[in-house]
């Protein structure tokens, strides 16, 4: 199907009112002026920073679930967890919609994020479009709501503070890797100009 | 930017909803969608039956709302006797340990915002159907905090995880997850896919209209 395309103009998403594209400065962002909506950023070394974080997440994430993630001690009995323990008992206690559902939101799906974006960009830096590249990174857009590693660390800070009277909680490399994924998940976030990533991937062969 | 006071619809341009080029609407063959020439998601002017599937979706939310928060989400076992937590107990335990920043966190992700949320949507569905023209704005922004603090609700399922994985110390204690907490996840997703549904343009479009 083929299409003109209209790439001087940009449409709000919240309220579809048509502007002209301007060209920005690094940093800044336009802003519809109906709705307050973010139409456009400019954001500075994209694919660069992008790449880089995305390198160390996996690194993280690597570090996060190969080590222990927290152990709970009582009355001389000890029970070491990792990240995926909570996931896998809630699937042996016969909940498997629950299970699948933390370990797709918890594990999962921040894995696909993660591998998903260098698979698209690492080849994209040197002008290359590697095979499914558009359907990936579009995988990887619809994905973002879905990684919710920020809302399991707080399940898991409230289960821990539940727990802290009543026995000893020690905590394990794989909880400070997984908060260190946290943040820098966010700053990788903050990096992508998805816009950019499109005009390259048109762009390039 | 006052330039162009007219919608992308108007214009008979379609915006793709992953990459925001804009594509000229043609007339197409029947059986035939058009699709964005440089990302490949299918095009429309607005989301396809949004406010049927919205609806749909609201009110699924609504009815698997009630077990949510009747069953109990988990149930602690110690020595043969359980006692189940409902997510309202589960608050009330917090509390009665004078946990309160923790109880208030908990009551804010799993009582209030899913509450809260499941009332933003159906007001917002209702406003569109009855082309509102009262502050549009606001209701935008009502979409768009509805739309992204969804996802905090799953806290409370993390939660339950973690304890399962964590206590089980045969006979002394065991946690098991209820009933509730399947329901109370569904609500959660449901919900997500209705914010997702809708259509914030849907708002703007009764103030294109003339009175």
């Amino acid at each position: 199907m083929h299409m003109v395309s209209t790439h001087s103009l940009i449409a709000c998403h919240d309220c579809d009112l048509l502007f002209r594209k301007h060209l920005l400065r690094y940093g800044e962002r336009a802003l519809c002026s109906r709705c307050g909506a973010v139409l456009y950023h400019k954001k500075p070394d994209t694919l660069d920073r992008t790449l880089i974080h995305s390198l160390t997440n996996l690194i993280l994430f690597v570090l996060a679930n190969v080590f222990p993630f927290m152990s709970f001690q009582l009355q001389g009995r000890e029970q070491v967890t990792l990240l995926t323990s909570g996931g896998m008992e809630l699937y042996q206690q016969g909940f498997w919609e629950l299970a699948f559902l933390v370990i797709a939101v918890g594990v999962l799906f921040p894995l696909l994020k993660i591998l998903g974006t260098l698979y698209v960009l690492m080849p994209l830096k040197f002008n290359r479009r590697v095979w499914k590249a558009k359907e990936t990174f579009r995988f990887v857009e619809a994905l973002t709501p879905w990684a919710m590693m920020e809302v399991f660390m707080l399940g898991v800070i409230v289960g821990y503070v539940k727990l802290i009277d009543l026995a000893t909680i020690v905590l394990g490399v794989s909880l400070f890797s997984f908060t260190a994924l946290i943040v820098l998940m966010a700053i990788t976030a903050a990096a992508l100009d998805p816009e950019e990533v499109w005009e390259r991937l048109e762009r390039a062969q | 930017m006052s330039e162009a006071f007219t919608t992308a619809a108007r214009a008979s341009l379609l915006s793709c909803h992953t990459c925001h080029l804009l594509s000229h609407a043609r007339r197409l063959p029947a059986g035939c969608h058009a699709v964005c020439s440089r990302c490949g998601t299918t095009l429309h002017f607005r989301k396809p039956n949004s406010l049927v599937r919205t609806w749909a979706l609201t009110l699924t939310a609504f009815i698997l709302y009630i077990p949510a928060n009747l069953l109990p989400i988990m149930s602690v076992i110690s020595y043969g006797e359980g006692e189940p937590d409902t997510i309202m107990s589960g608050v009330t335990h917090l509390i009665e340990a004078q946990m309160y920043p923790i109880a208030f966190l908990v009551f804010f992700a799993s009582v209030t915002v899913p509450m809260a949320k499941l009332i933003a949507i159906t007001y917002l569905l209702i406003s569109v159907q009855k082309k509102s023209r009262w502050r549009p704005k606001d209701r935008t922004v009502m979409y768009r905090v509805t739309e992204v603090i969804g996802r905090w609700s799953m806290l409370d399922i993390f939660m339950i995880a973690l304890l399962a994985a964590l206590v089980k110390l045969g006979a002394i204690a065991t946690i098991e997850p209820g009933l509730g907490a399947v329901c109370f996840a569904g609500v959660v997703v449901i919900t997500m896919f209705a914010a997702m549904s809708f259509d914030p343009r849907l708002i703007w479009d009764a103030m294109e209209e003339k009175p």
